[in-house]
């Protein structure tokens, strides 16, 4: 165990470390720096000087190793766009956005897990048809058209906001109004995230659990006398769960990459967000730093993944040892 | 359910190849009196059943957008190369969806948009699906240390998520560029990044067959590596290619759509159902028109009638970001557990 979580950390801080290297290069070497954001009445003395701040005048793999031996002590440079450093900046950012993919794969797990149970016990009824095939076509819906979707209801119904993260007069109130102010915004986001992931949770879930239920082990519990639903929820739910939490480590994939495309039509604050206009103004501290929060989060959402994966299955348990 | 899917695509494909007979405005026509027209109202019922005819909008309020319902225009059919398309002397045009924010026929571009689209999505499918049969077939068949490293870049690839890398791609290279580089560049973002999905499972695929008699015999009868490779094992991976293809597609429709959607895909003045996409970011604008959520329709339908076609060939539509990793997770137990 002690060796597999050792392999998996190292390959966490090895993922953190190419992403954001690769992030930090290829911005360095897109055509275009930070000076363009000067203007066209900069005289060449800001222009050298502004370049000098943010090491262009040092050849790329240079600046590299000098991010890098800076960002291992926690200093991960400044920030042209923001004009500040850029940990809080992506620390502020990776929290707003794993307020909204925590909240939308607990939504996913408990409304996919459920439905799933059901579909995958009973084949007739106007309920399990009905959720399955609301399933098939949820699935087919990336975030884009999910959030665009809502984001349209929402304008139009005006029962929740349609973007953003807070009110605009929210700044100075209490603690508990911002608390409320933040739950009013969240669910839209946190939905349209979690929709598809839910509705594929679903689609295994069910899948996995017709295939539990006909297994010899619930057959000969069934004949004991087992009653129905304990059946189903001691004896199938546990071995069903296997195929799902093998998928919880993409889906941590799944949130990362729905989350920007949610963050940029919901106007989220966070981590795609900043990245992505740290992207178009050549910001590269930012990027690198984004893309060094993004790995991260992704590095130990699969770890978490694999963990969950083992807890509920003793095989890899055992093999893990 | 796979014959639906494949119809759905079917169809979408129909209208892509014909839109410039199907639609009735020219793509790139502005009717300046018509900005975020509602759509036309289309009728056969005007004291009595008549052939079907429209009610044009009239501008009433250029501020408030304002529309009256005008007298009545009669449809021209198969005429100047559409269709159908409203008399052009009535200056009424048809717009089945509406107009947006130029006033342009939305349905007229969604079927010349789904050209792009469609288009780009496809050629970026054959290229991944061709990378990926190269790459997985050198690791699979290739020496070990050929395999080793690109396994590993496969896997570092497949980690990452796709959206990000294409995102930062695209992002670095020059925002303004003309369609066809753009078109290009982002067919082979798309192929670069979706071959290791390919490349994956085309790998351990040959990694068991290779040990299989008929590929020991057709050794034996002296057949060499690269006719192995095309003969005999080519045809043993067909089915894992085609359903990772088919899941590709919608996904590079999608990836473009979030691209243009952002602002770095296509130029703004190419109709593509992710530049179309735009005119919904404006919320305010958005809870009036529905319409201008048209392309998000059809980009539903196309990945509907995708995952319809996978899940019809008895594959369940794990859509997460590809779905190799679980095969591979449960791939691995039987050699954990021995």
């Amino acid at each position: 165990m002690i060796r597999f979580l050792a392999r998996r950390l190292a390959f966490a801080v090895l993922l953190v470390v190419a992403s954001s290297s690769a992030a930090l290069l290829l911005t360095r070497l897109a055509p275009g720096d930070v000076s363009a954001e000067l203007g066209t009445g900069a005289t060449r003395e800001q222009i050298a000087s502004l370049r000098a701040r943010f090491s262009l005048d040092r050849s790329a793999p240079a600046q590299l190793a000098a991010w890098l031996g800076h960002a291992v002590r926690f200093d991960f440079g400044e920030s042209f766009l923001y004009g500040r450093p850029v940990a809080p900046l992506v620390g502020r950012a990776a929290l707003n956005t794993s307020v909204l993919a925590a909240v939308a794969l607990t939504l996913a797990t408990i409304a996919g897990l459920g439905l799933g149970l059901l579909t995958g016990t009973r084949r007739r009824g106007v309920l399990p048809v009905l959720v399955r095939g609301i399933s098939l076509a949820v699935i087919s819906m990336p975030p884009l058209v999910t959030s665009l979707l809502l984001v349209f209801v929402a304008a139009r119904t005006g029962w929740l906001p349609a973007g953003g993260m807070s009110s605009v007069d929210i700044v100075d109130a209490s603690w508990s109004a911002w608390a409320v102010d933040l739950a009013w915004h969240l669910p839209l986001p946190a939905v349209a995230l979690a929709l598809p992931i839910a509705a594929t949770f679903e689609r295994l879930q069910a899948q996995s659990m017709a295939e539990a239920v006909q297994r010899p082990f619930v057959v000969a519990a069934a004949g004991r006398g087992v009653p129905p639903a304990g059946l189903i929820l001691r004896h199938a739910w546990p071995v069903s769960l296997q195929p799902i939490t093998a998928v919880y480590g993409i889906a941590v994939g799944a949130l990362l990459s729905g989350s920007f495309v949610v963050e940029y039509v919901t106007t989220w604050p966070g981590l795609g967000r900043l990245m992505y206009d740290a992207l178009r103004a050549r910001d590269i501290y930012l990027v690198a730093g984004c893309a060094a929060a993004g790995a991260g989060f992704l590095a130990l959402g699969t770890l978490a993944g694999d963990l969950l994966h083992a807890l509920v299955d003793p095989r890899v348990r055992e093999s893990a040892r | 359910m796979k014959t639906a899917g494949a119809s759905l695509l079917a169809v979408i494909v129909l209208f892509a190849l014909l839109a410039p007979w199907l639609s009735p405005n020219v793509p790139d026509r502005r009717f300046t009196d018509l900005l975020y027209a509602p759509p036309t109202a289309v009728a056969i019922l005007d004291d009595g059943i008549r052939a079907p005819f429209i009610r044009p909008w009239r501008l009433v309020d250029r501020l408030r957008r304002e529309f009256a319902m005008a007298p009545r225009v009669s449809l021209r059919w198969f005429a100047d190369g559409r269709l159908v398309t409203a008399d052009p002397d009535a200056g009424a045009p048809l717009l089945l969806l509406g107009a947006d924010a130029y006033g342009r026929d939305v349905f007229s571009r969604l079927l010349h948009g789904a050209r792009t689209t469609l288009g780009l999505a496809l050629v970026a499918t054959a290229g991944a699906t061709l990378i990926g049969l190269l790459i997985g077939g050198a690791s699979g068949a290739g020496r070990p240390w050929v395999d080793h490293l690109l396994s590993r870049v496969t896997e570092f690839v497949l980690v990452i998520p796709a959206i990000y890398a294409a995102l930062a791609i695209r992002a670095v290279l020059p925002l303004v560029l003309p369609a066809s580089t753009v078109f290009a560049l982002l067919t082979a973002i798309f192929a670069i990044l979706g071959a290791p999905i390919v490349a994956r499972g085309v790998r351990a695929i040959v990694l068991t067959e290779r040990e299989q008699d008929y590929i020991v015999a057709a050794r034996s009868a002296g057949a060499g590596t690269m006719r192995l490779l095309v003969r005999h094992l080519l045809p043993a991976v067909r089915g894992h290619v085609a359903v990772q293809a088919t899941l590709l597609f919608p996904a590079f429709v999608v990836a473009e759509a979030t691209l243009s959607y952002v602002g770095v895909g296509f130029p703004v003045t190419t109709p593509t159902w992710g530049t179309m996409l735009r005119d919904a970011a404006n919320l305010s604008l958005l809870a009036d028109m529905p319409w201008l959520l048209a392309p998000a329709a059809v980009i539903f339908c196309a990945v509907l009638g995708a995952n319809l076609v996978v899940q019809g060939s008895g594959r369940p539509p794990v859509e997460l970001n590809g779905p190799v990793r679980s095969v591979r997770l449960q791939a691995d137990l039987p050699r954990s557990s021995g």
